[in-house]
C-alpha cells in the first residue's frame, strides 16, 4: 500500500474532536450520582475487607467453645453475645463472611460462565440448538430455586463444594436467558452485519462483537444473583445440607439459633441481620449498576 | 404591509447538563406575517427544533428552559401565559406537526378518536359534529378512503398517509400558525411532493401561516417566501428566498448552498465546508462559524457579530466581514 | 471493453414472514428478476424509494443474503451458491460501507482495531505492519493517526463514515458496495464524504455499487444508474442519458419530485397518486400501474420486460 502513499487533494477536514473522557470515568461519574447504590457498594467493599482480615479482626477463635458463657446476651466481653457452646458470635460472623462470600461468588461465577456460553450459542445459532438449550433452561426455571438446589444436593450429597455446584446449576438458566436475549438484540445490529461483510468468522463475531455488548446485563444479573446465592447457601446450611455445624456459616448459625429463639434471640437477630443486609446490599448495587450501564438513563 | 402574526424577540433557551448549562439557542429574533410560509433551515444541532419547541412551549419534559426573550402571537406574549391559557393556544391558534408521524400518533387509538378528541378540546362541538368535522378535514387533506382511514389504527397507515392524518389533526381547529418540523424528512420523494403540495394548497386556501423547519434547501426554495438560516443556535442570515439563493451574504450560507449536489449540475467535486458543527458545550468564543470559515479575521474569533440589517429591507446577516463591506460601501 | 466485474442475472429474493403459528405465511417480494452489469472502475448506482429492494440487491451481490433464483458472477466466478466459508476469502475483494455510521461501528472497539479487523482476517501482516497500514489509511480518509486509539462514540457522523470507508479500503477491495453512505449526514458533511469517495475511486481504481434514494447525490457520483421500483429494475442507463432522457414514467416522476434549491426554477411536477403498494401483495402486470399516469388495460395484466431502446438504455415499459 505504501506506493500510493501521499496526501489526497481532499483537505484534512473534520479533525476537531471533543476533549477526551474515558468510559471508566464517565461510568464512575454516573454511578456516584446514585446514592443508595454507592452506600451498598461501600458496604460490600467493607464486607470483602472484613472477610480478608477476619483472622486478625476476630476477638475470639470462632470454633473454641467457652462453657462458662453459654448463650450469654451481648455484653462488654462478647459484643454480639455467644451461642449455645459459648462461642463468640461476632467472631463467628466475621469468619462466616469468608465462607458465605466465597461460596456465593464461586457458585455465581460458575453459573454465569456456563449460562453465558449456552445463552450466546443459543441466541447466535438459533434453530434446534436454541430450542434444546432454552427448553432445558425453562424446565430448570420452573422449579423454585431452593427446591432445585435441595434436589441437586440430595443427589450429589451434602458438603460445601456440592452446595456451590447446586447453586451454580440453578443460576445457569437465568444467565442463559439474559445472554440469549441480549445476543438476539446485538445480533440484529448493523455492526454485526458489517463484521460479517468483512468476512469475520462466527467465533470472532460472537466473542469480539456480540459478547462485549452483553457484558452490562451479565454484570447486573451477577450482582443480583449473588444475593440469591448467599440466601440459597444459607438456606441449605440452615437445612443441614451445607457447612458442618462447627464451621461458622451464617445460614447454619441462623438454623441452630432458631432452637434458642426464646432464651437467646440475639443469635438469630445478628446472623439473620447480616444475611439480610448483605443480600439487600447486593440487590441495591445491582439496581444501581443496571441504571448506570443503561445508556438510555441519564 | 402584511400583518405580523408571530414575533420572536431575543429568544434564548438553555439546557441543564450535569456540568452547568449549555445555551442551545440565543438571540433568536424573527417574525412571520399572516399567510406567509417561512423556512427555518440549518444542519442537525443548529437549534432549529429547539426554536420551534420553545415557541410552542413544549420544553417541559426536557431539561430545557427559556431564559430570555418574548414570543408574541397576535400581540400576546406566549411565555407569560399560564399553562392553562397556553393549552388553549396550542392546537387552536397554533399547531405543530413532527418528522415522525408514526410516533406522534397514539398507537392504541383509532384515527377518528384522536382527531375527535383534539377537536372537542378546542371547539364547542358534540361527538357527532366532531366526527363530521373529522371527515371533512380528512377529505380536505386528500385522503381517498376517508371512512377506512378513520377506523384504522396508526400502524395500519403508510408514512405519507399518517403525515396527512397529522396535518388534518393540526388543521382541524383552523390554527393561524402551523409549525412543521421536518414534515417530509421521513418520507420518500414522491410522497414528499404530495405532502408539500398539500401544505402549499392549505396555505393558499386558508391563509394559514407556516413555519417550515427543514434541512433541505430544495424544499425551502420551493415552499417559502422568506428563509431564516441558523447555525450553532444563532440566526446567521435572514432574507427573502430569491435573495438568499441568488446572493447569500453569510459565508456559512454560501458554503451550504455550494455544497449541495444539484440535478443537472454535472460537477466532479463539490465544494465543501471543512470541519464539523461545534459542540454546544464547547462553543468558540467569537463567531460560532469562525473555526470553519475561510474568511475568518481576528475579530471573528474574539467577538460575536450581531444580526444587522442589510441594504435590502427584511434582509439580515450576522457576520463581521459583511458588516465591514457594508461600511466601506457606505463610505464610497 | 473490459471484462465486467459484477454480473447479476435475473436475481430473485423473497422473504418469508409469518405473524404466528396459525396465520398463513406471507411472502415479501423484495427483489424480482433484477439484472445488471458493472465494469471495473465504474460506479453503478441503484436508485429508488424505501422498500424498492435496492439494499437487498446490494446484500445479494455481496452474498450476505442468498438469492432464491438467478446468478451473481463476481470477477468471472459464479458465487451464487457459495457457502459462507467459500465466500470468506472472497470478501477481501468486496467490502461494504453502510448507511448508518452510528450503527455500523462496534461502539466497544477502538478505531485502530476496527480498521485493522479486515487485515487480520485476510492477510498475514504482523501487528506492527497492520498498525502502519491503519495509520496510512486514517490519513488517506482525512483523519489523524492520534484518532486510532479512540472509540467510535467520540467521533461525529461524518468522521465515522470516514472510519467506515477506511475499514472497507484496508484490504484493497475491487468492489465497494456503498449502501446509502451519505444519507444520514448533514449537507456540508455529505459533500465531504462524496468528494472522498470519488477521489478514492480514482486513486485505488475502485468499482462502486452505490445505493441511494437521492437522485441529486447519484448524479454526482454514478456512471450508470438503475432505477428500482417494488423489487424490479424499471430503467437503467448511463447517467447523462438517464437524466436528459428519462423514459419510464416512474423515473420521470422521481426526477420531477426532487426539490431543486433554486426558487426561480419553474417545474412541471408530476405528482404521483397514492402510496407505494405493499411488496407482500405486489400489483399484477406492471408493478407501477397503480400509480402510473399513462396506465392502460394492458399494463394491468402484462408484465413488461426490460428492453434496450438505445445503446445501454434499458426500459421496462412498452409505451416508450
Amino acid at each position: 500500500m505504501s506506493e500510493e502513499k501521499g496526501a489526497l487533494t481532499v483537505p484534512q477536514e473534520e479533525q476537531a474532536l471533543a476533549p477526551r473522557q474515558s468510559r471508566v470515568k464517565a461510568f464512575f461519574i454516573k454511578f456516584l450520582g446514585r446514592k443508595t447504590a454507592v452506600v451498598a457498594a461501600c458496604f460490600i467493599i467493607l464486607l470483602v475487607i472484613i472477610a480478608f482480615l477476619a483472622p486478625v479482626l476476630q476477638p475470639f477463635d470462632p470454633a473454641t467453645p467457652d462453657y462458662d458463657a453459654i448463650l450469654s446476651p451481648p455484653n462488654a466481653k462478647h459484643l454480639f453475645g455467644t451461642d449455645e457452646y459459648g462461642r463468640d458470635i461476632l467472631s463467628r460472623l466475621l469468619a462466616g463472611s469468608r465462607l458465605s462470600l466465597s461460596v456465593s461468588l464461586s457458585s455465581v461465577t460458575l453459573g454465569a460462565g456456563l449460562g453465558a456460553v449456552l445463552g450466546i450459542l443459543a441466541g447466535y445459532y438459533g434453530g434446534w440448538l436454541d430450542s434444546l438449550i432454552m427448553r432445558t433452561a425453562d424446565v430448570l426455571l420452573a422449579f423454585p430455586d431452593i427446591l432445585l438446589a435441595i434436589a441437586i444436593v440430595a443427589v450429589i450429597g451434602p458438603g460445601l463444594s456440592n452446595v456451590i455446584i447446586a447453586v451454580a446449576v440453578f443460576s445457569i438458566p437465568s444467565f442463559a436467558r439474559i445472554m440469549r436475549s441480549s445476543t438476539l438484540t446485538v445480533k440484529q445490529s448493523l455492526y454485526v452485519e458489517a463484521a460479517r461483510s468483512i468476512g469475520a468468522t462466527n467465533r470472532s463475531i460472537m466473542w469480539k462483537h456480540i459478547f462485549p455488548g452483553t457484558v452490562a446485563s451479565i454484570i447486573v444479573n451477577f450482582t443480583m444473583r449473588i444475593g440469591t446465592a448467599i440466601l440459597a447457601a444459607a438456606s441449605l446450611s440452615f437445612l443441614g445440607f451445607g457447612a458442618k455445624p462447627t464451621e461458622p456459616d451464617w445460614g447454619a448459625m441462623l438454623s441452630t439459633g432458631r432452637n434458642y429463639l426464646g432464651v437467646a434471640p440475639h443469635i438469630v437477630y445478628f446472623s439473620g441481620g447480616i444475611i439480610f443486609l448483605t443480600v439487600l446490599a447486593f440487590n441495591l448495587l445491582g439496581d444501581g449498576l443496571r441504571d448506570t450501564l443503561d445508556p438510555k438513563i441519564q | 404591509m402584511a400583518e405580523v402574526l408571530l414575533e420572536v424577540n431575543h429568544l434564548r433557551t438553555e439546557f441543564k447538563k450535569r456540568k452547568g448549562k449549555v445555551t442551545a439557542i440565543d438571540d433568536v429574533s424573527f417574525h412571520i406575517d399572516k399567510g406567509e410560509i417561512v423556512g427555518l433551515v440549518g444542519e442537525s444541532g443548529c437549534g432549529k427544533s429547539v426554536t420551534s419547541l420553545s415557541i410552542m412551549r413544549l420544553l417541559r419534559d426536557t431539561p430545557g428552559e427559556i431564559t430570555n426573550g418574548t414570543v408574541l402571537l397576535g400581540g400576546k406574549n406566549l411565555l407569560e401565559l399560564s399553562d392553562k391559557e397556553m393549552h388553549a393556544f396550542q392546537g387552536k391558534q397554533m399547531a405543530m406537526i413532527f418528522q415522525e408521524p408514526m410516533t406522534s400518533l397514539n398507537p392504541v387509538m383509532r384515527v377518528k378518536e384522536q382527531i375527535v378528541e383534539a377537536i372537542r378540546l378546542h371547539l364547542d362541538m358534540d361527538q357527532a359534529q366532531a366526527l363530521k368535522h373529522t371527515e371533512k378535514m380528512l377529505t380536505q387533506v386528500g385522503i381517498p378512503d376517508v371512512q377506512q382511514v378513520m377506523n384504522s389504527y396508526p400502524h395500519q397507515l403508510s408514512g405519507g398517509m399518517s403525515q396527512r392524518v397529522m396535518i388534518a389533526m393540526a388543521m382541524s381547529c383552523y390554527p393561524e400558525l402551523l409549525i412543521a418540523d421536518e414534515p417530509t424528512t421521513a418520507l420518500d420523494v414522491t410522497i414528499q411532493a404530495q405532502i408539500l403540495d398539500l401544505m402549499r394548497e392549505l396555505n393558499q386556501k386558508n391563509g394559514m401561516s407556516i413555519l417550515l423547519i427543514t434541512h433541505d434547501l430544495g424544499v425551502v426554495a420551493e415552499m417559502c417566501s422568506r428563509v431564516i438560516v441558523m447555525y450553532a443556535g444563532r440566526i446567521v442570515e435572514q432574507a427573502d428566498v430569491e435573495t438568499l439563493f441568488a446572493h447569500p451574504r453569510n459565508p456559512y450560507t454560501q458554503g451550504l448552498l455550494a455544497s449541495l449536489p444539484r440535478l443537472g449540475q454535472h460537477v466532479d467535486m463539490l465544494p465543501s465546508i471543512p470541519g464539523t458543527v461545534p459542540d454546544l458545550a464547547n462553543m468558540p468564543a467569537g463567531c460560532k462559524f469562525a473555526p470553519r470559515c475561510k474568511y475568518a479575521m481576528d475579530i471573528c474569533t474574539k467577538e460575536e457579530p450581531k444580526l444587522v440589517d442589510m441594504e435590502k429591507p427584511g434582509c439580515k446577516c450576522r457576520c463581521w466581514l459583511v458588516e465591514q463591506q457594508m461600511k466601506e460601501e457606505g463610505k464610497a | 471493453m473490459s471484462e465486467p466485474l459484477v454480473v447479476v442475472k435475473d436475481l430473485v429474493k423473497t422473504f418469508v414472514s409469518s405473524k404466528g403459528l396459525l396465520s398463513p405465511k406471507r411472502y415479501v417480494h423484495a427483489v424480482t428478476d433484477v439484472s445488471f452489469t458493472i465494469h471495473p472502475k465504474e460506479t453503478f448506482a441503484l436508485v429508488g424509494e424505501s422498500g424498492c429492494g435496492k439494499s437487498t440487491t446490494g446484500r445479494l451481490v455481496t452474498r450476505l443474503l442468498h438469492p432464491d433464483a438467478g446468478q451473481v458472477i463476481f470477477d468471472g466466478t459464479d458465487i451464487t451458491n457459495y457457502t459462507v466459508n467459500q465466500m470468506r476469502p472472497l470478501r477481501s475483494n468486496m467490502q461494504m460501507v453502510f448507511q448508518d455510521p452510528y450503527g455500523s461501528l462496534n461502539p466497544r472497539i477502538k478505531i485502530e482495531d476496527l480498521v485493522a479487523e479486515p487485515l487480520k482476517i485476510h492477510t498475514n501482516l504482523s501487528a506492527e505492519e497492520r498498525r502502519k497500514v491503519v495509520y496510512e489509511l486514517l490519513e488517506v480518509v482525512g483523519l489523524r493517526t492520534e484518532h486510532a486509539d479512540r472509540y467510535p462514540h467520540e467521533f461525529s457522523g461524518g468522521q465515522r463514515q470516514r472510519i467506515g470507508i477506511a475499514r472497507a479500503l484496508s484490504v484493497r477491495p475491487k468492489l465497494i458496495v456503498a449502501d446509502e453512505p451519505v444519507s444520514a449526514l448533514d449537507v456540508s458533511i455529505q459533500a465531504q464524504v462524496l468528494n472522498l469517495l470519488k477521489e478514492l475511486q480514482q486513486k485505488y481504481e475502485l468499482t462502486y455499487l452505490f445505493i441511494s434514494h437521492d437522485l441529486s447525490v447519484v448524479e454526482m457520483i454514478a456512471d450508470k444508474i438503475g432505477v428500482m421500483y417494488l423489487g424490479k429494475l424499471v430503467e437503467s442507463a448511463p447517467k447523462e442519458e438517464l437524466y436528459s432522457n428519462p423514459l419510464h414514467p416512474y423515473t420521470k416522476a422521481l426526477l420531477s419530485a426532487v426539490p431543486i434549491p433554486d426558487p426561480t426554477h419553474k417545474r412541471n411536477r408530476i405528482i404521483l397518486k397514492g402510496d407505494l403498494p405493499s411488496p407482500v401483495y405486489p400489483p399484477s402486470g406492471c408493478m407501477f400501474h397503480t400509480r402510473c399516469p399513462n396506465c392502460t388495460e394492458q399494463c394491468k395484466v402484462e408484465k413488461p420486460a426490460l428492453r434496450e431502446v438505445s445503446k445501454d438504455h434499458f426500459v421496462a415499459c412498452p409505451y416508450v
